[in-house]
This record gives C-alpha cells, sequence and structure tokens, in this order.
C-alpha cells in the first residue's frame, strides 16, 4: 500500500477512539444532570468531581486525536 | 493551507553557549515562560501591595485565586495538604498563565511542548515518592495493597497498583499536551479553511462565515480547556500528594 494512502486510513482509524470518549463524557453530564434535577440541592458540592470526571475521561478522546494530527501533520 | 504544526516551532533569539555539546539558547518557549511569570508577579504583588478591606479588582482576581486553590487542596488532601499550598499554586498559576497568553493570536503556547508538561509532571511524581518515603518510611508501600482484599487475588491487585502508579506522570503529563496541542491544531484548522473559501470570490465569502464563526466559538471552548486543564493538573497534584501523606487506602 503506498504509505501516505497508509497514513490517511490509520488517521481516520485513530478518530474512532474519539467515539468512545463521546459515550463517556455524555454518560458523566447525563448522570450529573439525573442526579442534580432529583436532589438540586446536593448538586454544588459535586462540581468539581464532575469536572474532574469530565476532564479525565476527555483526555483519552483527545489521545486519539492526537495520534490521527500526528500521522497527518508530523510524520 | 498553511500547516497547522507550524505555531509550535521553536525559534532561538539568543544563543547563550554550549554545555556538553548541547545548544543553550534563549528561545520564544523560554519568552513566554518569562512572560507567565512576569504576569503572576504583576498580577499577585499589584493584588496586595495596596489591601483593602474591601478589595478591589486586583485584589479580588488576588483572594479568589488563593482561595481556590486552598479550598481544592483542603478538600482533597486535608488540613496537612496545606505545607503543599505554595507548590500547588505556583503551577497552577504558571500552566494557568501559560494557557491563556498562548490563546492570543501570534503568541507561543509554551505547555503544548510535552518536554514542558513532562518536567513539571515528574517534579509533582518525585515529590510523592521523596515525601512519601520520608514521612510514612516503609509504610509508603501500603498504597499498593490495598485493605480488605482477598489474599489470592492480591499479588494481582498490587501489580495493577503498582502498574498504575508508575504511569501517573505520564498521564499526567500527556493530559495537559494533548489537551492544549489538539485544541491549537483544530483552531488553526478551521482558521485555514477561512482563507481557503475565502479564495472563490464572493460566493467563497458568504461560506467563509461559517468557520469564522467556528472559529469564535472555538476559541472560547479554548478559554474553558485552558482554565479547565490548568485545575485538573492541580486537583490531581492534590490528589497524587494526598496518597503521600495518607498512604493506607
Amino acid at each position: 500500500m503506498d504509505p501516505t494512502a497508509a497514513k490517511f486510513i490509520g488517521a481516520g482509524i485513530a478518530c474512532i477512539g474519539m467515539g468512545g470518549a463521546g459515550i463517556g463524557v455524555g454518560t458523566i453530564f447525563g448522570l450529573y444532570l439525573s442526579a442534580a434535577l432529583r436532589n438540586p440541592s446536593a448538586a454544588q458540592g459535586q462540581f468539581a468531581n464532575l469536572i474532574f470526571g469530565f476532564a479525565v475521561t476527555e483526555a483519552l478522546g483527545i489521545f486519539s486525536l492526537l495520534i490521527a494530527l500526528l500521522l497527518l501533520f508530523a510524520l | 493551507m498553511d500547516d497547522p504544526i507550524h505555531q509550535f516551532e521553536i525559534i532561538k533569539y539568543i544563543t547563550l553557549g554550549r554545555i556538553g555539546g548541547h545548544e543553550i539558547a534563549v528561545t520564544n518557549s523560554a519568552l513566554f515562560m518569562a512572560i507567565a511569570v512576569i504576569g503572576i508577579s504583576l498580577l499577585l504583588i499589584g493584588g496586595t501591595s495596596r489591601r483593602s478591606l474591601v478589595p478591589g479588582r486586583l485584589q479580588s482576581v488576588a483572594e479568589l485565586s488563593y482561595e481556590f486553590i486552598a479550598d481544592t487542596i483542603n478538600n482533597t488532601a486535608g488540613k496537612e495538604g496545606m505545607k503543599f499550598f505554595p507548590f500547588v499554586f505556583s503551577l497552577f498559576m504558571f500552566i494557568l498563565f501559560m494557557n491563556l497568553i498562548g490563546l492570543i493570536p501570534y503568541s507561543f503556547t509554551v505547555t503544548t511542548h510535552i518536554v514542558i508538561t513532562a518536567s513539571l509532571a515528574l517534579m509533582v511524581f518525585l515529590t510523592v515518592i521523596v515525601y512519601g518515603f520520608w514521612k510514612n518510611g516503609l509504610r509508603f508501600f501500603k498504597l499498593f495493597v490495598p485493605s480488605g482484599i482477598p489474599w489470592y487475588i492480591l499479588p494481582l491487585v498490587s501489580a495493577i497498583e503498582v502498574m498504575s502508579f508508575l504511569s501517573r506522570p505520564i498521564s499526567h503529563s500527556v493530559r495537559l499536551f494533548a489537551n492544549m496541542l489538539a485544541g491549537h491544531i483544530t483552531l488553526k484548522v478551521f482558521a485555514g479553511f477561512i482563507g481557503l473559501l475565502g479564495a472563490w470570490g464572493i460566493a467563497g465569502w458568504a461560506g467563509a462565515l461559517l468557520p469564522l464563526a467556528l472559529t469564535v466559538a472555538l476559541t472560547a471552548l479554548e478559554l474553558l480547556v485552558a482554565v479547565l486543564q490548568a485545575y485538573v493538573f492541580a486537583i490531581l497534584t492534590c490528589i497524587y500528594l494526598n496518597d503521600a501523606i495518607h498512604p493506607g487506602h
């Protein structure tokens, strides 16, 4: 296979990982919202945990995007 | 389209000399780190020089940032963690300022280079190890032996705990670096679409409004990410320091 074509295909495959991060971030915010609507008074105290969970999950999606960008531009 | 990686190029301004065949120079990275330090100093010294009971704008920002980090440390590492306040506060402010200064067009984002974030993460990692052994002695190894685990799966769990402990500096540094890098590349790619569409004449100008709006929206998102990643770096530092202060699970 042509190496350039393989690079582009690889970048596309690497982006699949972002779907998983999307599911994770959606789960985090969805569950936070449903819990916050059940008990609004306790919601503010869990905001730091929400942001922490979001950042840790979102980082995994960013990692796969990074691989794709490295394949496209850096290698 | 211009290469979106081009913005991360290190440019040498003044070569100071050589140490062991390695060139030591003042680069744009060093320049923007110095700007960040000057900015932090101006904010904090200026905010606290004319102390008043009813704080002005600068003093409010200085006090807010102090209380924000103090609360974070208290909530994650407890009262004993407050002795690490200067460390965590410096890390947070330094990363926050480098991220925010990087959002200004034509400036350089220092945190998009993994050597910077990896040194900061390794500093945290070594602090945790040295302080953990200094304070707890060999009891620091209790970190790898969670209590309440049946003996037959304990070796497996301990191995996983050791692996996750050792991979901390990698995830800690790559998280900040990759977020900033990916954000800035995305910004530049969308900004490149404006130029590409604009070259098509009148119809292209109308079409270029869409990527222009997206670039503005992405800049707002990047502002959020810049603050968030600095906060995440600080809170992870607190959580890791908490392991050194209270090693038992």
